[in-house]
């Protein structure tokens, strides 16, 4: 299996993405301004401060060469993991619901916090268990999800709610305690917590080492 | 002839007084026109006076740090580059330093830190290194201080906007409140980084007819004379001065990093140096003078942001994210290339030539020309006047009564904004963004970072208590070194080498020059006797405000190996029914503690201590930390035993109960002075009794005192005793959070 990895300048997690993904296959850095997404079978939209943030987060990356590329791999199947800056652009792309706000205290936070899987729907969470709790740290400012409450009614009916924060772990104010989302058809998640920074005991944990593993046995 | 001096001298004083403005003194600028054999121009009088400021030139400080031993077996650069470097082995090399931004912050906190964190990245990057982690130490006024709460507040965003959008982990630091740093905050940024050693580069240019290339940010009017303005003279009027304040670009720093490893890792750079004071004077100065070369600059060809610049502001301009390369005219094409892959900016602005002069040119006309020589090695060096002072200078403040017992106490030291828990500032910043970190921010006396790439780990941690250096300069700044190897120690790390920031007042003042005196002996015999080289530092004088000097403060950090990071003890006790000791030669005292500060009882004077005694038992520490018997490791620091326990005690969850009358009757001390007394040589350790008993040798003195348990914090001292339930003992140390955000700003 082979991971793609987005690097777009700002980037910042995108070495350790592409660490965690080599774990569980091969994985090569996409540059932003590429054409194509031939060869991969899976890709990371990985966090940081995509230009800068600047505008808003995500709402300049989105605009990116390769994003193109990315939706028409999204709208044919193809497995998508937004992290931190990867959701928002994901979110600024219209590929996946809802918005990223500032947090609530309107401070950056960096934290591990213990999340709940809601849904297994998606690749990234094929095989665990709803009700399962996974230890993953956040970092961010602007993470807040929000959603209309129509539309979060929606999201909860057809399972597009992969991931909450557990109680008391909401770091940043999402409204219904939401970590994590899907598109539609459950391909694409994007998630405030960083997986790729839960793969080593050493480091701290090794449950977002799970949703890699899962998208790599969703789909050999 | 002296007569006709002396007219020109008094012509030249009223014709022009512009370098008394610029910082200059008189007799400095008669220097100056006697190695030019003229009058410099606009530009060459500006050149110099930022290149002959205090912040350039070290002109008081020079002569004390050639005491310093900079020299080791594993030094791979020291003094006088970007930054110092040290071998981890396997080819690879960490490269750190440690910088200050005081006055930029006092003036403008914000811009003020994140520039500081930005300067100090690329003065790591321009060596080739990759930055891999970020301490700060930090020093504000009383935090019921309105200002000092805005200044907080400001640094700690300041901080996390820089460091947490470059991708770069922010892992360690310290934060102290002190009356006389109401003014004059502190503002300390280390950095380390990770290079292949053989890839390293120098800021030396070399080889005639080869480019300069400027790369990143365009120029702009931002922190015109910054170093001369805002970093070498007193702060008097902050308001005025917000304009010489730099403006940070994180982004843009960003693009320029990646860029440049690109740069060197292809080979394409013959140099590289980075733009932080004095901005292209400073750089072009230093790379001429470090390859014995000269160095034609053209401005008209310096990217700009305002069009109508003149050519002394492009050559002292302090834009931020800008760097400097000496590039072969061959490669010329593909780095342009490379930067534009990255967005960012680049222009030949300049080559290398044989003159041994900074030429400024403006297109065709010579707006400038000075010998390097005369610009970076000429300025006049300083011998201090030092004096004693006789008697404590900085006041004192009484905030807990005489009458308040034993458990109020540690309740208010425990409080204390000195003692308590920094969460609130470090969960602003990333500290894990990289994969490395394996202790985070107060799980461990020292960040642990994994280097895999050099087959193991290593420890980085950053310390100086400054009340205790103005109690004695030179004691307190030996124990900042000892507290930092004890730092280090706790998780099982040697020190590999030593940065270091000196904070100090205005040295033309006799107290402050005797501070600095003092400090720089302590500091290069406590670096004698642990054996760890100086590779680089910086000199921060004139912090003072209205009511006089700040305390002077050494901060001192560290980069340490170990070969386990698995067995790097934690701060917390581990188990319940494990034993506690005390393990070192510590000899508390109440003189310069937190609790003489609570208390209003400051005064000039610490004990001494035998250094090579203290060093061997943070030997012997770390030694037992590698053999993994130590299930945890904190070292006795500020609030005494007491607080070192409370604090593993809440880190973990578990109470305590703990016998000090080993050390009362061991040691002679009173059992207040058991409990809070501070001094160096102190650790808290804890792990299975029979193990830790056999820990002791002639190097390492350990003193069962007690036993993990319970969820009450139980300590017995002589006469003095006290039980503190363990969530009282915690939202005493968490309450940090609350003050800080007082009617925040």
């Amino acid at each position: 299996m082979i991971w793609g990895v987005v690097q777009f300048p700002g980037s910042c997690d995108e070495r350790d993405a592409l660490a965690a993904a080599g774990l569980v296959g091969e994985a090569r850095m996409l540059w932003h301004a590429d054409d194509d997404l031939d060869g991969i079978d899976a890709v990371v939209v990985p966090g940081g401060f995509s230009y800068g943030d600047y505008l808003r987060a995500g709402a300049l990356a989105r605009f990116s060469h390769l994003m193109e590329a990315l939706a028409a791999f999204a709208q044919q199947g193809g497995p998508v993991l937004g992290i931190c800056n990867g959701f928002q652009v994901l979110c600024e792309a219209g590929l996946l619901p809802g918005a990223l706000l500032t947090n609530e205290d309107i401070r950056f936070v960096c934290r591990q916090v213990e999340v709940v899987v809601e849904s297994n729907r998606s690749p990234f969470t094929a095989g665990l268990e709803p009700g399962e709790r996974l230890s993953i740290p956040v970092k961010h400012q602007e993470g807040r999800f929000f959603a209309p409450d129509d539309v979060l009614d929606e999201l909860e009916s057809r399972g597009q709610v992969a991931l909450r924060y557990a109680a008391d772990h909401n770091p940043n104010g999402s409204v219904r305690d939401i970590a994590g989302v899907t598109n539609g058809a459950g391909n694409v998640l994007g998630l405030m917590p960083h997986p790729e920074h839960a793969v080593d005991e050493l480091t701290g944990s090794i449950d977002g080492l799970r949703l890699f593993k899962a998208a790599a046995g969703a789909l050999t | 002839m002296r007569v006709e001096t002396e007219t020109r001298n008094e012509e030249r004083g009223t014709r022009n007084r512009a370098h008394r403005a610029l910082g200059l003194t008189d007799a400095e600028y008669e220097r100056i026109c006697e190695l030019l054999g003229r009058d410099p121009n606009v530009v060459e009088l500006a050149m110099f006076s930022l290149l002959w400021s205090e912040h350039c030139a070290y002109k008081h400080s020079r002569k004390l740090l050639a005491r310093l031993p900079t020299e080791g077996e594993r030094v791979v650069m020291g003094p006088g580059e970007n930054a110092g470097a040290v071998d981890l082995g396997n080819g690879y090399a960490a490269a750190f330093k440690v910088e200050s931004h005081n006055h930029p912050s006092a003036v403008e906190p914000f811009q003020g830190a994140a520039t500081g964190v930005g300067g100090i990245l690329r003065d790591v990057f321009a060596l080739g290194a990759r930055p891999i982690a970020v301490l700060d130490s930090l020093r504000f006024g009383e935090l019921d201080s309105q200002r000092s709460r805005y200044l907080l507040d400001g640094a700690v965003r300041g901080i996390g906007a820089y460091g947490n959008s470059i991708g770069v982990p922010t892992v360690g630091g310290e934060i102290y409140f002190e009356a006389p740093y109401e003014h004059n905050c502190l503002v300390n940024a280390m950095c380390v980084g990770l290079a292949r050693t053989e890839e390293m580069v120098r800021a030396a240019a070399s080889g005639v007819g080869n480019l300069v290339v400027l790369m990143g940010a365009s120029t702009g009017r931002d922190g015109i004379g910054g170093a001369s303005v805002l970093a070498s003279a007193e702060l008097e009027e902050g308001e005025e001065k917000r304009p010489s304040v730099q403006i940070g670009d994180p982004f843009e720093e960003s693009k320029l990093l990646e860029c440049c490893l690109e740069l060197l890792g292809q080979g394409l750079l013959v140099s590289l140096q980075d733009l932080g004071a004095a901005g292209i004077t400073s750089s072009a100065g230093e790379m001429a003078s470090g390859g014995g070369v000269g160095v034609d600059i053209d401005v008209s060809r310096v990217p700009l942001r305002e069009a109508d610049m003149e050519p002394f502001e492009i050559m002292v301009s302090e834009s931020q994210e800008r760097m400097l390369a000496v590039v072969e005219p061959a490669s010329l094409e593909r780095v342009l290339e490379l930067c534009d892959k990255w967005q960012t900016g680049a222009a030949a602005i300049g080559e290398v030539t044989d003159s041994g002069r900074i030429r400024v040119l403006r297109g065709d006309e010579l707006v400038g020309d000075v010998p390097v020589s005369a610009l970076v090695d000429e300025c006049p060096l300083y011998d201090l006047q030092p004096q004693e002072p006789d008697s404590w200078t900085y006041g004192n403040r009484a905030t807990l009564s005489e009458r308040a017992d034993v458990p109020e106490a540690l309740l208010a030291l425990l409080a204390s904004p000195n003692v308590a828990s920094k969460r609130w500032a470090f969960e602003q910043y990333d500290s894990i963004v990289g994969s490395r970190t394996v202790r985070r921010p107060e799980t461990a006396d020292a960040a642990v970072l994994l280097v895999p790439e050099a087959g193991g780990a290593i420890a980085v941690a950053i310390d100086g208590n400054g009340r205790r250096v103005a109690c004695d300069p030179y004691r307190g700044t030996v124990e900042a070194v000892l507290e930092c190897a004890a730092n280090l120690a706790c998780v099982g790390a040697e020190p590999l080498g030593l940065t270091n920031c000196l904070n100090f007042g205005n040295p033309e003042k006799p107290g402050p020059a005797w501070q600095l005196d003092r400090a720089v002996s302590g500091l290069a015999d406590a670096c004698e006797e642990l054996r760890v080289p100086v590779v680089g530092g910086n000199v921060s004088l004139y912090n003072e405000g209205p009511e006089g000097a700040i305390y002077p403060t050494p901060v001192v950090g560290m980069v340490g190996e170990l070969p386990d990071p698995r067995r790097a003890a934690g701060t917390g006790f581990a188990r319940a029914g494990d034993a506690i000791a005390l393990a070192g030669p510590f000899a508390p005292s109440l003189a310069g503690s937190e609790l003489a500060k609570l208390r209003g009882e400051l005064d000039l004077g610490l004990p001494g201590v035998d250094l090579a005694v203290i060093c061997a038992a943070i030997a012997g520490l770390r030694e037992a930390v590698r053999s993994g018997v130590v299930a945890s490791a904190h070292d006795v620091s500020d609030g005494g035993l007491a607080c070192a326990l409370a604090e593993c005690a809440i880190a973990a969850g578990l109470g305590c109960h703990v016998d000090l009358d080993p050390l009362v009757e061991e040691r002679g001390v009173a059992g207040e002075t058991a409990l809070f007394g501070e001094g160096p040589g102190g650790f808290v350790i804890s792990g299975k009794r029979a193990k830790l008993e056999q820990l002791a040798t002639g190097n390492l003195p350990v003193l069962t005192i007690g036993e993990v348990g319970g969820e009450t914090i139980e300590i017995e001292a002589a006469e003095q005793s006290l039980a503190v339930p363990l969530g009282d003992a915690e939202r005493a140390w968490q309450s940090l959070a609350e003050r800080a955000e007082a009617a925040a700003v």
